[in-house]
C-alpha cells in the first residue's frame, strides 16, 4: 500500500454534500482531496441534449447509478428472515460518479417543519408517550439553527417557489405551513402545466391552501452567489434518473463545480473507492482513509479531517467496516452505528379525464402543486393512532413513453384492452401522490451481512426495515385526504393507489433512505452530534441523510444541504482553530 | 515564487554580458512585462503542456504547413535564457532571430513591431523569471519552398515594414491606447484581418474578419450587420473581460485568447480597446444578399424548431450571458458562413473566466443532422428574425465537415 502526502480534508464520495464541503472548507483556505469512486460527469460533455433524453438508456438501464456489480446491499423485512443481495436496483436508486444522486434528482427541495427536528418532544408533549418500539428521537438542531443554511441552498440552487411565511408573516399563495424563511425564494415559481392547475383549484374548493412546490428547477436565467450561472428550464420532462443538458436544474455541476474545480486548493480523484477510514482510538482521531483506485492499486491518505459523504447508506457502513462507533443491536436497543434506519411511504391517487389535454410530456422535476394541511404535525392528530404525515401534490414531472401509462381501475395489465385504455388515457390523466414520513422503529436497522461480500472483499451493508402500523395507518389517512381532492377534480372516474405491506424493495418508490448515522444531543443514543462530528473520532464528520433520527414528510435533499452548510460553519468557524469535540459528551 | 527566482535569472544575465545590460528590473517594470504577456497571449501559442507554459512545442497549423512553437523560458540551451534585451527586441521588431534567420509570420512580429522598446524590454524580464524547460520543438512541417527560412526575406520586402506604433495626435489619449494594443501587442489582427494568398494582411480590410484554422474570424470593425456596432463599449468590455455578454459567447480560438489573455488585461485597457474597435471604420454595411430559398428556409425552420428553439427560442431570442441570442447576431450574419456552420457541426464551448465561471456549452450535430439539414438550418438562422446573409450550401458543409474530420484523425484539431 501506497502511503500518500497527507492532506487537510479528505472528502469520501463526491455528491451534493462533497461539493458543498469542498467548497466551503477550500474557502475557508484548507487542502481538500475528494475521493470519488465513479467517474468525471459534467453538463455539456455527458447530459448533452442531444442525447440526454434517452429513457431506455438512463432509467431502464440505468446508467448513471450505482452498479450494483460493485456495490450493493442485502435486505430482509424482519430479522426472522434470511437477508438477500439486491441484484437489481428497485425501490431506490443512489448515484454515482461526480455530483452523485444529486445529479439525477427531481429538485424537489424542502425544508423540514420546525416540528419536525423535535418531534419526540413535541409529539410526546402533544399526544403523550410514544409508542415503546417507536424509537423517534429529537434531532439536537432546531430549525431555527438551520434556516439561515437551508437559505444559503436554496440561493446557491436558485430554487423558483414562493415564500408562505416570511419572518413570521403569512404570505398569500405560499404555504402557510412552512417554517418561517428570513427571504423570498430566488427565483418565481415555474409556469404551472393544466394538471396541477385542477388539483390547485380543487384543493382550494375543499378547503385547502395549496402552492407551487419548490423547484430547484430554474424558472428564468440565474446567476447563483458564487457567480455560477444556470439557465431557464425548458420543460423537457427529463429530470429524475436523468442528468439535465440544459443547465437548469441545480445539481453540483452546475452550481459549485465550475468555481471549485479551478481552485487551487482542491483536487478531485475519480474511480476512486474508498475502502475504510484509519483511525487511532487513543487520540480519538481519524488519521487518514485507505481506497483503491481502478488499476486495483490501494493506498493510504493521511488526512488531518475525514469527512463522509458516500450517501446515507454508505456512510454508516463505511464506520461499520472502520470500526467506529459501537453497531446497533435491535435485541438490546443499544449501540449507535445503523440505528433508526427509515424511509418514506407513497401512495398516489389518478384522476382520468375526458376533456382535457394534460400533455404529461411538458414537465419538470419539482413542477407542481402541493398542499401541506396533513403533513408532520400540521394537524391535530388526537385519536388517529399514528403520528406525522406528509404533503400532498400533484406533480407534472414526465411522460416518458416506457414509464408513463395511466390505465383506470378496469383496464387490464397487458394486451390490445390495455393498449387502448393507454392510448386513451396517456394525454388525459392527473395524479396526486401523497409523500408520507416513516418514522423510526426498534427493528428497523442497518448492520454488516454475516454471508454476502462485495468485490473488494467486504460485507454488504444489510437493511433490515419494513413499514409499521404507524406509517399505514398514517399512509392510509393521507390517501382518503387525496381521493377527496381527487373526487373534487370532477374527472371521469379515479383510482386509488394506495401502499399496502409489507414493504416491497423491488418497485422504484424513492431514493429517500434515512438514518444509520444519526444526529443527536446524546452520544448513547446518536452516532454524531448536532454538527455531525462523530461522538467517537473528533475529526470526523458524517454528512447526509444517514444523520436524520427519522424520516420527516419532505424529500430530504433541502435538508441534507442545510445540515452540511451547519457542520461547515462549525468546523470553518471553531474546530479549524481549536480541533476537538464541538459538544461535550 | 516570482520574487525567488527574479535574482538568480538576473545574475545569470549579469554573467553573460556584464556591460552592455542596465535594465530597468524594478517591480513596475517587470508588472508590466507580465501584463504585456497576457495582452499578447504568448501562452496560448508557446504552450503545448499545460504543466509546461511557455515552453512552445504547439503545433500552429498555416495554409503552408505547420509550425512548432519554439521554447521561450529562460532555459540557456533550449530557451532564450542567453539572449540579450538587443536579441530579443529584433525578434519582437523585425522577426530575425539571434543568427539572423527570419521568423515566419504565424509568429505575429507584424504586430509585434509596433511595439515600444521599453514595453519589449519589459516582456523579456518577465520571461526572464519563469521557470526554465529544457525542451526543444520537433521540426516544422512546411510545404516548399516555405521550408527554407530566406524565402522570408521576400515576404518580408513585399509585406512587412518595421516601425513602431505613431500616435494619432487628433484622437484621445485612450483612442490611442487603445490602437496600441490592437494593433501591437495584442495583434488582434493576427485572426480577424483578411489574409492575401501568401498569408499577409489584406491591410485595407484590417479587422473585418477572416478565415483561420477553419474558423471565422468575424468582422470586428464597427458596421451594425456584422460587426461590434451593436456592441456598446461596455459591451466589449464585458465580453473580453468575462468571456460573455448579452450578445454572445467567446468559444473556439477566441474561448482560449479570453482564458489566457483578455480575461487578465487591466479594464482600462479593455476600455480603451473597445474604444478604437468603436471607431475602426467597416467600409460601410454589407449589400442586402439576395432572398433565400423558400424551400430551404421551411426545412430550416423545422429543424431550428425541434433542435435549437429549446436554447436559442423560436424568436432567436436566446438566453442572453448563456445561450447567444441569434436574432441581430454579428456572428452568425458574417459573409463567411465557416463558424455558424462549425458551430452547428462540433459545437462549441464558451470559455470559462473566474467572473463568469459556467462553460455553457452546445452539442455537436454533426452525427445527428446530414449536410443538407444543416446547411438549411444555417440558413434558416442567417436570414430570420431581421438577420440577412448568403445562404449556406450542402457542399460548404461537406467540406467543413471533411476538414475538420482530417483535423481529427490526424490529431490537429483546435
Amino acid at each position: 500500500m501506497k502511503i500518500l502526502p497527507s492532506v487537510d480534508v479528505a472528502l469520501v464520495g463526491f455528491g451534493w454534500t462533497g461539493a458543498i464541503m469542498a467548497q466551503e472548507l477550500t474557502d475557508a483556505g484548507l487542502g481538500v482531496v475528494a475521493l470519488e469512486r465513479g467517474g468525471w460527469r459534467d453538463t455539456s460533455t455527458d447530459f448533452a441534449v442531444t442525447f440526454a433524453q434517452d429513457e431506455l438508456r438512463y432509467m431502464w438501464r440505468r446508467a448513471l447509478f450505482e452498479e450494483p456489480a460493485r456495490q450493493t446491499l442485502t435486505f430482509r423485512n424482519n430479522v426472522t428472515q434470511t437477508a438477500l443481495p439486491m441484484r437489481n436496483l428497485g425501490s431506490f436508486l443512489p448515484g454515482t460518479g461526480v455530483g452523485g444522486a444529486g445529479v439525477h434528482w427531481n429538485g424537489q427541495n424542502w425544508r423540514f417543519l420546525p416540528s419536525d427536528f423535535v418531534a419526540r418532544s413535541h409529539n410526546t408533549e402533544r399526544y403523550g408517550p410514544l409508542p415503546d418500539d417507536m424509537t423517534v428521537q429529537d434531532w439536537g438542531v432546531t430549525y431555527d439553527d438551520l434556516e439561515s443554511h437551508f437559505d444559503k441552498f436554496e440561493y446557491l440552487c436558485g430554487v423558483s417557489g414562493k415564500a408562505g411565511n416570511i419572518k413570521g408573516q403569512i404570505q398569500d399563495g405560499g404555504n402557510p405551513f412552512e417554517g418561517w424563511r428570513s427571504r423570498e425564494f430566488p427565483n418565481p415559481p415555474l409556469d404551472m402545466a393544466l394538471a396541477p392547475t385542477l388539483f390547485e383549484t380543487a384543493a382550494r374548493e375543499t378547503g385547502h391552501k395549496p402552492f407551487p412546490c419548490p423547484a430547484a428547477n430554474l424558472s428564468r436565467p440565474y446567476t447563483n452567489p458564487l457567480g455560477v450561472q444556470l439557465a431557464p428550464c425548458t420543460f423537457c420532462g427529463f429530470c429524475e434518473k436523468f442528468g439535465c443538458g440544459n443547465f437548469s436544474k441545480s445539481t453540483p455541476q452546475t452550481t459549485i463545480l465550475p468555481v471549485l474545480m479551478r481552485k487551487k486548493n482542491f483536487e478531485l480523484r475519480t474511480q476512486c473507492e474508498v475502502l475504510r477510514v484509519e483511525h487511532n482510538a487513543v487520540a480519538r482521531r481519524a488519521t487518514g482513509v485507505v481506497y483503491v483506485d481502478a488499476q486495483g492499486e490501494e493506498y493510504l491518505q493521511p488526512a488531518e479531517m475525514v469527512i463522509l459523504c458516500a450517501y446515507a447508506l454508505q456512510n454508516p457502513r463505511l464506520m461499520l467496516l472502520s470500526g467506529i462507533g459501537t453497531p446497533y443491536d435491535p435485541r438490546t436497543g443499544e449501540g449507535v452505528v445503523g440505528k433508526n434506519y427509515a424511509y418514506q411511504i407513497t401512495s398516489n391517487v389518478n384522476v382520468f379525464y375526458d376533456d382535457k389535454v394534460m400533455n404529461p410530456f411538458v414537465g419538470a422535476g419539482a413542477l407542481g402543486v402541493g398542499i401541506d394541511e396533513y403533513n408532520g404535525d400540521n394537524f391535530n392528530h388526537s385519536g388517529l393512532g399514528f403520528i406525522g404525515g406528509g404533503y400532498l401534490a400533484c406533480w407534472q414531472t414526465h411522460g416518458r413513453p416506457i414509464e408513463y401509462h395511466p390505465t383506470p381501475e378496469d383496464a387490464p395489465k397487458w394486451g390490445a384492452k390495455w393498449k387502448q385504455a393507454v392510448a386513451k388515457n396517456y394525454n388525459s390523466t392527473a395524479t396526486i401522490s401523497t409523500h408520507g414520513a416513516v418514522m423510526s422503529h426498534r427493528n428497523n436497522y442497518l448492520d454488516l451481512d454475516p454471508t454476502y461480500r462485495d468485490v473488494y472483499g467486504r460485507p454488504l451493508l444489510r437493511m433490515t426495515f419494513d413499514f409499521t402500523d404507524n406509517e399505514y395507518k398514517m399512509s392510509e389517512y393521507l390517501t382518503a385526504r387525496a381521493t377527496e381532492i381527487a373526487k373534487a377534480m370532477k374527472g371521469r372516474e379515479i383510482k386509488v393507489n394506495g401502499r399496502k405491506g409489507p414493504y416491497n424493495i423491488v418497485p422504484y418508490q424513492t431514493t429517500h433512505n434515512t438514518g444509520g448515522a444519526i444526529m443527536g444531543s446524546d452520544p448513547k443514543s446518536s452516532a454524531v452530534n448536532r454538527y455531525l462530528q462523530s461522538w467517537d473520532l473528533h475529526n470526523l464528520f458524517v454528512m447526509g441523510a444517514c444523520a436524520f433520527p427519522q424520516n420527516p414528510g419532505y424529500n430530504p435533499t433541502g435538508t441534507v444541504a442545510a445540515l452540511a452548510y451547519h457542520s461547515a460553519e462549525a468546523i470553518r468557524t471553531q474546530y479549524i482553530k481549536n480541533p476537538g469535540f464541538l459538544v461535550q459528551a | 515564487m516570482t520574487f525567488r527566482i527574479l535574482p538568480a535569472a538576473l545574475l545569470a544575465s549579469l554573467l553573460v554580458s556584464p556591460v552592455a545590460q542596465a535594465s530597468d528590473t524594478s517591480f513596475s517594470q517587470l508588472e508590466k512585462g507580465r501584463r504585456l504577456v497576457d495582452a499578447a497571449d504568448c501562452v496560448s501559442c508557446h504552450t503545448a503542456d499545460k504543466s509546461q507554459p511557455f515552453a512552445g512545442g504547439r503545433g500552429i497549423e498555416t495554409p503552408f504547413g505547420t509550425i512548432y512553437t519554439p521554447n521561450i523560458t529562460p532555459d540557456r540551451e533550449t530557451g532564450i535564457g542567453a539572449w540579450t534585451n538587443d536579441d530579443f527586441y529584433r525578434v519582437m521588431h523585425h522577426g530575425q532571430r539571434p543568427d539572423g534567420t527570419r521568423l515566419y509570420p504565424a509568429m505575429p512580429y507584424p504586430y509585434f513591431t509596433k511595439m515600444t522598446r521599453d514595453d519589449v524590454d519589459a516582456m523579456k524580464l518577465y520571461l526572464g523569471t519563469l521557470p526554465a524547460v529544457r525542451t526543444r520543438p520537433r521540426e516544422n512541417e512546411l510545404m516548399w519552398p516555405l521550408n527554407y527560412r530566406v524565402f522570408m526575406r521576400g515576404w518580408n520586402m513585399l509585406f512587412f515594414t518595421p516601425g513602431t506604433f505613431t500616435p494619432n495626435p487628433d484622437k484621445s489619449a485612450e483612442w490611442n491606447r487603445g490602437a496600441y494594443l490592437v494593433e501591437g501587442p495584442g495583434h488582434c489582427g493576427a485572426c480577424h484581418t483578411p489574409k492575401n494568398i501568401l498569408g499577409a494582411d489584406k491591410t485595407s480590410q484590417a479587422l473585418r474578419g477572416g478565415l483561420i484554422r477553419d474558423w471565422f474570424a468575424p468582422n470586428i470593425t464597427n458596421t451594425l450587420h456584422d460587426g461590434v456596432g451593436r456592441w456598446s463599449a461596455d459591451e466589449i468590455v464585458d465580453y473580453l473581460k468575462t468571456g460573455r455578454n448579452v450578445h454572445s459567447g467567446a468559444a473556439g480560438l477566441m474561448a482560449e485568447v479570453v482564458e489566457n489573455s483578455t480575461s487578465k488585461i487591466l479594464e482600462a485597457d479593455l476600455r480603451a480597446i473597445a474604444v478604437y474597435l468603436k471607431d475602426v471604420d467597416g467600409g460601410g454595411e454589407p449589400a442586402a444578399p439576395a432572398k433565400p430559398d423558400e424551400k430551404a428556409m421551411a426545412a430550416g425552420r423545422a429543424i431550428y424548431n425541434d433542435m435549437c428553439a429549446a436554447c436559442h427560442k423560436t424568436d432567436g431570442t436566446g438566453v442572453p450571458l448563456m445561450f447567444s441570442p441569434l436574432a441581430g447576431n454579428a456572428n452568425v450574419q458574417q459573409r463567411d458562413p465557416t463558424t455558424v456552420t462549425r458551430v452547428i457541426l462540433e459545437g462549441a464551448r464558451i470559455g470559462p473566466t473566474d467572473a463568469r465561471p459556467t462553460p455553457f456549452a452546445m452539442p455537436a450535430f454533426d452525427w445527428k443532422l446530414t449536410d443538407a439539414q444543416i446547411a438549411a438550418v444555417a440558413t434558416y438562422v442567417r436570414n430570420s428574425w431581421g438577420n440577412a446573409a448568403a445562404p449556406v450550401t450542402p457542399s460548404s458543409v461537406k467540406t467543413l465537415r471533411d476538414d475538420l474530420h482530417h483535423s481529427r484523425v490526424t490529431g490537429k484539431a483546435e
